[in-house]
């Protein structure tokens, strides 16, 4: 852990690009679960209102990379800035000390993530499933609350099941108030992790287009982790493809799918276009 | 016998307040324990851990004379048998009964605390909101059967002179030279009279419970059905 680094000025790195500020920056990140170590040292940029789709094999550490930025796992080494600030560090006399629970609170209120297995949570209807945490952590007042959350629940088709539980919804259905309950807390980074993976394949269409509706908007940042390349093409302005821990390849959608450079990017894109083919 | 009755009905009126007050007792201190237990600062959890081990394994009437004897002179006024009663009753409790919670917590699935970071719920709205509200329901006929069992428990408590049943009845066969087999089969009666019915309502409760999961919270499992068949689509 990079306890005792120097603190870089921001200001400096900013400038160093010369040009917009990125919203997301992943610098040497590394990470290891005990002995494994599933980020070797990442390096990425994200501008403010980019698309960003992540792709790679199982197991690549993709979805890690979405998690260290959510705060559900803390880097091993290496430094994440969002909007200009250290996500995992802050400064205490002149140093990168690790960040305190004040500080991540703070944090994470400009970041978002929507989950592979919806985690919606089951004692709560729908409507309280989106208006909790705005009241609770942004203490909105209830009734501003409820009228923002059925502005999402609307957006996302589902203002109608405001008073079911998530049992009775479908999974299609639960992903969509799961992206509502993300979207009310107006984050500036949105974390798409793998939102398709656990559905059934005729419920990925409906969750895809309300993601591809939101992207549409424009202004918020968008990390997808996905195995869905043709969501990738469709939405993001970038696709990185992640492989063994390390970005392999990066590109604009339409090179990387249709001129792969690398061998890696080239085998895991045959693969999975042979398996297309194959369903 | 015209005395008898009356002096067990009191002593059943005790044991009942004396279980009741270290139920709800065991039921915070139990809570506040499981947390602890779970906190990630190690010199909180590991104490915990001992504290539970070492009350689970010393018996509940030496904890409770021990109690008897150092606490009015720890806070330097007398205490009533009840309340010793009370106070040692819960605190040997309260340890099952974390291990109780600590099973309940542990069946909340590991997305719910992730959802809960996401959200950017505090510590406290976490556990007060999303995840005890999900740790408890399960376990409550688990909470029930234990306040059962401290019921039955509460005789043990005569070695500090609490006056519950079964210290009415010896005092009146010391009293009046009596045989023990009626006024002792009395004290069993009485106990079953209440055990019996409340443990007839816990498994009812348990039936309800399972029922009431089974439709709202059945769904997990076809959740991992689905996530198979999603990672078999890489």
């Amino acid at each position: 852990m990079s306890m005792h680094m120097h603190a870089v000025p921001l200001a400096e790195t900013a400038a160093e690009r010369g040009s917009v500020r990125p919203m997301v920056r992943f610098r040497n990140i590394r990470k290891s679960f005990g002995e494994l170590e599933v980020l070797k040292g990442v390096d990425l940029d994200i501008l403010p209102g980019e698309k960003v789709a992540v792709i790679g094999p199982s197991g690549s550490g993709k979805t890690t990379l979405g998690r260290l930025l959510m705060t559900l796992e803390e880097p091993t080494s290496g430094t994440i800035e969002v909007d200009g600030e250290y996500l995992w560090h802050m400064e205490k006399r002149g140093k990168l000390v690790r960040a305190d629970e004040k500080h991540l609170h703070r944090m994470r209120s400009k970041i978002g993530m929507v989950f592979q297995h919806f985690n919606l949570f089951p004692h709560m209807t729908i409507l309280r499933n989106v208006t909790e945490a705005p009241i609770r952590v942004l203490r909105m007042r209830r009734n501003e609350a409820e009228r923002l959350a059925l502005e999402m629940l609307d957006k996302v088709g589902l203002a109608d099941k405001r008073d079911n539980y998530p049992s009775q919804l479908s999974g299609g259905e639960k992903q969509r108030v799961a992206i509502a309950r993300a979207l009310v807390m107006k984050p500036q980074v949105m974390i798409f992790d793998e939102v398709t993976s656990a559905l059934d394949p005729e419920l990925v269409g409906e969750v895809l287009a309300v993601i591809k509706e939101i992207a549409a908007d424009g202004k918020m940042t968008m990390l997808l982790i996905t195995h869905e390349m043709e969501f990738a093409r469709d939405v993001a302005d970038r696709v990185i493809f992640i492989a063994d821990g390390r970005i392999v390849e990066q590109g604009p959608p339409s090179r990387i799918f249709t001129q792969p450079e690398s061998e890696r990017l080239q085998s895991f894109l045959g693969r999975f276009r042979a398996y297309r083919a194959g369903r | 016998m015209n005395e008898l009755i009356p002096a067990l009905l009191r002593g059943l009126w005790i044991t009942v307040q004396a279980t009741f007050g270290a139920f709800a007792l065991a039921c915070a201190l139990g809570l506040i324990l499981a947390i602890l237990r779970r906190a990630r600062i190690k010199w909180v959890s590991v104490p915990m851990v001992w504290l539970i081990e070492f009350i689970r394994t010393t018996p509940l009437v030496v904890q409770a004379v021990f109690m008897w004897m150092a606490l009015p002179r720890l806070i330097g006024m007398p205490l009533s048998a009840l309340t010793v009663g009370i106070l040692s009753l819960g605190l040997h409790y309260s340890a099952y009964l974390s291990e109780v919670y600590r099973s309940g917590i542990e069946g909340v699935p590991r997305g719910q605390w992730e959802a809960a970071v996401a959200l950017n719920f505090s510590p406290a709205q976490k556990w007060l909101r999303i995840i005890l509200p999900q740790a408890i329901p399960p376990v409550l006929p688990v909470m029930g059967n234990y306040l059962i069992v401290m019921f039955k428990e509460v005789p043990v408590l005569m070695a500090i002179t609490l006056g519950e049943m079964l210290l009415a009845a010896n005092s009146y066969i010391a009293s009046t030279f009596a045989d023990g087999i009626v006024p002792y089969s009395l004290v069993a009666l009485f106990f079953l009279a209440v055990s019996y019915p409340s443990s007839l309502l816990v498994r009812l409760m348990e039936r309800r419970l399972n029922r009431q999961r089974g439709t709202q919270y059945g769904n997990r499992i076809r959740n991992r059905r689905s996530r198979i068949r999603g990672e078999r689509t890489v």
